[in-house]
This record gives structure tokens, sequence and C-alpha cells, in this order.
């Protein structure tokens, strides 16, 4: 247990000075990077928890895709940390609010500490974790209990989607496009025509 | 301090067991070069190396030398931290993934339960090593390099991630033991075969391996995200490109071609090929995929970027869609869905 | 029925099996390129390589000093310097330089001369590490001569009759 405890403390040592960092670095590409490694490191505790399912899951979405993103929009339009400090004064008064709430929330499960919880539902629909794998628990769940919330959450990724593409895509029908299946259908003999021709007649 | 003990016992054998793959994996990576180029030259009539050494077969560690002691060079414009943790990363990435691959029945390091989803997760990682280099150089051909590579790989990925999972709906399972075990009857190469062959083509792709090969296109952009490495920097983007290719081929052989069952395993053929044991089995299949990735540089010219988009998004992701649904509807109407868990 | 067999075509890669079966035929063809420093291509007796300053077979030295090489020279690659020898009188030069890093080997200075004493070798591997080793002097010219004449006069003898 001493070394469970051990990689525990330290891999969440490690997340909250990454998450600090996120916030404080200077570079927002640092900043990106860093908040990389506050998934990954994240991905490390869901590990400790037994949760290897999710810890794959959170890197592969989080940090093979979506941080990619970030990464890609930090790099291309070159912000400094200045520009985004400028509107600080005009958004503080919201974001403390945020933040207060987060805070009272944090109290309020933290003042639980050490008590027993009574679960909304004895019975578990998850069953213990040495019987059946993580994947499988979460599956049964997923597809069972809340099959319908988790094919809306789809439709409404979906949508989400189709919306950003239609306010991106401009048809320009002027722009010529290359239709490789047409390039690579187009036959010799309909194309070219090889025509004996007379001098000083021309065709 | 008995707990400690504990812990220590195994960390020394999962150290030694590190040690027994790096070095084998390495070393391969140093050969692969030179089968590289040995094959190539065949193909392209040439002669190849030939001089250091019997059959130029020390040729590897002569360029590795070579490398080592060349000087190291840091642009003035360059983020020396992240310009310098790029290739190493990548190098990292590439050696990380061999933990959960089965090499035989039982000599792997980690068989945990979801290998195959670890390996998709080292994988999609790489890319970082690649943007990352293209964003510390501060150099517009790295830059390039390193946007391509990321787009390149995150649209292949998904592809990719489809084809597995018309695999796992085989098996029933992430853990790459069981992947293999399923084949016993027959590879999965046979019936999902169209998907083997997207799977290779997306791991040329994912590899940044001719015809896919824009990220380091040297008629554009010079050499891409490395154009400004040098050195042991450089050398360990190359070792991790290559392990990185060595690995990708094992991952298809799991997955297709039965990793270390041996192949003709039927008839009279079954007491002798079972006379060679399971990782020299391996061995060939990554030798046989290798060798195609190789055949596929020296036969086809590179595609243009767009035209690589469109492969991925375009062709590949409605393939490997119907593919799956196909292989799903299948299993459910013939009843051969895997029991398993609950 | 077309429209299947096109399909059909780019779904099996047809196209692309194509080219790879013609790389994997070519890759048991034999080679066409050689081991270089170990085995070398046949030159032409014409060939034009590193030059030499020849001699007689008695030891005299061809060259009389009648600058027309150095006349000849495109590149202006030749400089000569004359005296009467002080033994016998003979017109003979004093300095006889030839810049290889300028020379473009076009053989004309082989053309011009009366008595085949500069000639073109078939040497072609004499690179060396430094510029100054390539400004080739009298000494060096005729020690190539020394060096090369049998296979100089060879080739000599070989093209003769088409000169």
């Amino acid at each position: 247990m001493i070394v469970e405890s051990l990689v525990f403390y330290m891999l969440a040592a490690v997340l909250l000075a990454s998450a600090v960092m996120v916030i404080s670095a200077r570079n927002p590409v640092h900043s990106v990077l860093f908040l990389i490694f506050a998934f990954f490191v994240a991905a490390g505790l869901f590990v400790l928890l037994g949760a290897e399912f999710l810890a794959m899951t959170l890197v592969i979405v989080y940090v093979g895709a979506v941080a990619v993103l970030f990464m890609f929009v930090v790099m291309m339009l070159d912000v400094t940390a200045a520009e985004l400090r400028r509107g600080v004064s005009r958004y503080l008064p919201l974001g403390a609010m945020i933040g207060l709430a987060l805070l009272a929330e944090l109290v309020m499960v933290m003042s639980r500490w050490g008590k027993p919880v009574a679960l909304a539902k004895p019975d578990s629909p998850i069953p213990p974790v040495d019987q059946v794998t993580n994947a499988h628990a979460i599956g049964h769940v997923l597809y069972t209990q809340y099959v319908y919330l988790f094919q809306a959450a789809g439709v409404v990724l979906l949508i989400a989607m189709i919306g950003a593409i239609v306010l991106t895509l401009r048809g320009h029908s002027s722009t010529r496009r290359q239709n490789i299946s047409d390039q690579v259908n187009r036959k010799t003999e309909d194309v070219v025509a090889l025509r004996q021709v007379k001098t000083g007649e021309g065709i | 301090m008995a707990d400690i003990i504990t812990y220590l016992w195994p960390l020394i054998w999962i150290l030694l067991g590190v040690v027994a793959i790096i070095v084998p994996v390495l070393l391969g990576v140093a050969y692969l070069t030179y089968y590289e180029r040995k094959v190539m030259s065949a193909m392209q009539r040439r002669q190849g190396p030939a001089l250091v050494g019997p059959f130029g077969l020390l040729q590897p560690i002569a360029d590795g030398l070579k490398l080592l002691g060349k000087e190291w060079i840091i642009p003035s414009g360059a983020n020396p931290v992240v310009f310098i943790f790029a290739p190493f990363l990548t190098f990292f990435l590439s050696l990380v993934a061999w933990a959960v691959i089965p090499f035989s029945a039982k000599l792997v390091l980690a068989d945990i339960n979801v290998g195959l989803l670890y390996l998709y997760a080292i994988s999609s990682l790489g890319v970082y090593g690649l943007i990352m280099s293209g964003w510390a150089s501060n150099s517009r051909y790295a830059f390039l390099g390193g946007l391509r590579s990321a787009a390149q790989m995150v649209s292949y990925e998904v592809s990719m991630g489809l084809i597995m999972v018309s695999v796992l709906l085989c098996v029933g399972s992430f853990n790459l033991s069981k992947i293999i075990d399923a084949q016993r009857t027959v590879w999965f190469a046979v019936p999902l075969f169209p998907m083997f062959i997207t799977y290779f083509i997306s791991i040329l792709a994912e590899t940044n391996r001719h015809p896919f090969d824009l990220p380091e296109g040297e008629s554009e952009i010079v050499a891409g995200f490395f154009t400004e490495y040098s050195s042991m920097n450089f050398a360990c983007f190359m070792l991790g490109e290559y392990a990185n290719m060595i690995m990708m081929s094992g991952v298809a052989c799991i997955l297709f071609l039965g990793g270390w069952l041996p192949p003709f395993n039927f008839w009279i053929f079954a007491p002798y090929v079972q006379m060679v044991p399971g990782p020299i089995w391996f061995g060939i299949k990554i030798a046989a995929l290798l060798f195609v990735f190789i055949w596929a540089r020296a036969t086809l010219p590179r595609y243009r970027y767009d035209q690589l988009m469109r492969l991925g998004w375009k062709v590949f992701l409605p393939l490997t869609l119907f593919w799956l649904i196909l292989t799903a509807s299948v299993l459910e109407i013939f009843g051969w869905l895997p029991k398993t868990g609950l | 029925m077309a429209f299947i067999d096109r399909w059909a075509r780019a779904l099996l890669l047809g196209e692309i099996a194509c080219g790879m079966a013609s790389t994997l035929r070519a890759m048991f063809k034999p080679k066409v390129t050689i081991n270089y420093p170990h085995e070398k291509g046949p030159l032409s007796p014409r060939f034009r390589g590193e030059h030499a300053l020849r001699r007689y077979p008695s030891g005299e030295e061809r060259c009389i000093a009648c600058k027309l090489c150095e006349a000849v020279c495109p590149a202006m690659a030749i400089t000569i310097e004359v005296a009467p020898r002080e033994s016998d009188g003979s017109r003979r030069t004093t300095r006889y330089d030839l810049d290889m890093t300028k020379c473009i080997f076009c053989g004309l200075c082989q053309e011009a001369c009366p008595v085949d004493a500069i000639v073109e070798g078939p040497n072609f591997e004499y690179s060396t590490e430094t510029r100054e080793e390539l400004y080739y002097n009298k000494e060096k010219l005729l020690a190539n001569g020394d060096r090369w004449e049998a296979r100089i006069a060879a080739n000599l003898a070989e093209v003769a009759p088409y000169r």
C-alpha cells in the first residue's frame, strides 16, 4: 500500500503542478504542452484506480485528438500572453463567481470525507473489478441502462459536427475541383484522335 | 520494509524484461535500415551497401557511429527544451509500445486487458514528437512538416480505429494474447481481407512512409520536421521512425496474421511448423510485412496532400465503416459473436 | 458492365499491384552497377583523364616548348616558360604548370602537341584533399608520364590509325 500511495501522491502533485503551469506559462504552446501532460498524468491516476479502459480512452480522445487540434490552433494563431490578459478586468467577476461555486462544491465534498456514502442504488449495476474487465462493465451499463442517453449524446455531437461544417463550408461553384475517378477512367480513344493531315490544308 | 521488497522483486524482473525487449528491437532497427537499403537496391538493380564488413553487414553500425560523432546543432531561434525533447519523445514512444506485444504464449512483458487500446493510445501520441519538433525548430519547412504529419496521423487513426473495432468484434477482448488465440482456426487476414489491406495502407500513412511521406517530402519541404536536426537528435528520430515501423508491422501481424501462431498449421505440415518457436514465426511475419513497406517505397510515387486527405476521409472511412457494419451483421446473423464477460 | 469493371479494378488496387509486380521482377534481374573501387568499368583508349608529360624511350623529354598547348587551351590552364637548356642549348621548358582546377578536359592540348608530349592519360582517380595539390608542375607531370607510359603508349597506338 505504501508504494501505491507514494505513486498516487507523486502523480497528484505532478498533475496539480502541470495544471498550474497551464494557466501560468507565458508561452501558449507551453500551456498546451502542460495541458497534455496533465491529461497524461490524469490517465495515470485512472490506471492506479484500476480503470484502465478510462485511462486509455482519455489518452486516445483527449491527448491523441482534442489536444492536437488545440495545439494546431495555438501554433497557427501566434497568440501572445499579453493579448490574452487584455480582457481580464472585464471577465474577472464572472470568472470569480464560477471559481467560488467550484470552491463551494469542493468544500461540500471534502466535508463528507471519510464518512460512508449512501449510494442511490445499493445494487450498483457495475460488477466488481476482479470479475469482469473495465470495458465489459462500462459497455454493459452504457448499452443497457443508459443506451438512449448514450445515443442522444452521439446525436448531439453529430449535429454539432454537421453545424460546424455547414457554417464553414462555402460552396464556390467557380472553383474547379479535381475528379480523380473521371481522370482515371478517361480512355485514350475518347479524347485523342489521330488524323492524317495533308500538307497545306490543315484540319 | 517487507512491503518494499515485495515490490522490488517484480520491478527487477520487469527491468530485465525491458532490456530483453529493447536490445533486440534496437538491433532490429539497425538492421531494418540495412534491409531497406539492400531490398531497395535490388529492386533498382543496384549493389547497395557492400563495403563495410561482409556484404556490408556492419554498415548500420558505421552509420550510427558516424551520427554520434556529428556536431549537435540547435538553431538560434529554436526553443531548446522542446527541440531536444521532441526526438527523445518519438524514440521513447516507439519503444514503450513493445511492452504489451506478445512474442509467444507466455513471453509478454505486460499482458494487460486493454492491450490494443494501449497500442492505439501510444500510436496517437506519436504525433506529438513530430508536431513539437516542427514548432520548436523555428523553421518554415519543419513547421509545415509538423502540421502535415499531425493532420495526416489524426486522419488515418480514425480508419485504423474502425478496423481495430471490426477485429475486436470477432474476438471480444482488447487483450492481444486473446486476439492471437482467436486466430487458431483461421487468421483474420482471410475473413477480413479488405480490412487487412486497408489497415496496411493506413499504417504506411501512420508511420509517414512512402507513398504517404509528405511530412518529410524532400522535394517540397527539404526534410520536413527534422530539417533542423543533426547528430544524436536526428539519430533518435530515425530510430523512433524505424522502431515504429517494426512495431506497427507487429501490430498488423497480431491483428490479422495470427501473431506468433505458425502458418500451415494443418495436415502433414503441422508437426514441422510447430517445431519452430513462436517468436521466430512472429519475426518472420514482421519481416515479410516490412518487406512490403520497402517494396511500396521502391514502387510508388508520393501522394499529393489533398489526395492523401481524400483517401483517408472519403475512401477509407466509408469503406471501414461499411465493413464494420457488415462484420457486425454477419456475426450477429450467424450467431458467431464471441461469448465473453457478463 | 464497364462501371463494375472499373470499380472492381479500383478496389482491388489493380494498377498498384501491376507496379509492385514490376519492381518485384526487377529484383531478380542482374544488377547493372559495379562494385566500384574493386571493379571498374571499361575505359575507351581515347579517355581524357589526368594529364601527363611523356618522354622518349631514351629518357629525353618530348616537350619542345612550342607553347601550342598553352595557346590552344580554352581554359588557360597551362603556363609555360622557355629557356635554352644549359647542357646542349636545345629549346626546353623551364616551367610547365597545369592548373587542374581550371582544366575542362577538352583534350585540345593533346591534339595540338606536335610531339605527343602532353597527353591525357587513363587515370581518373587523382582527387586530393587540398586545391594546392591540383596545381601540377613539370615534375609532377613528368612523373605521371613515367608512371602511366605503358598504358598511354598502348592507347595512342590503338587510336593512331584513326587520327
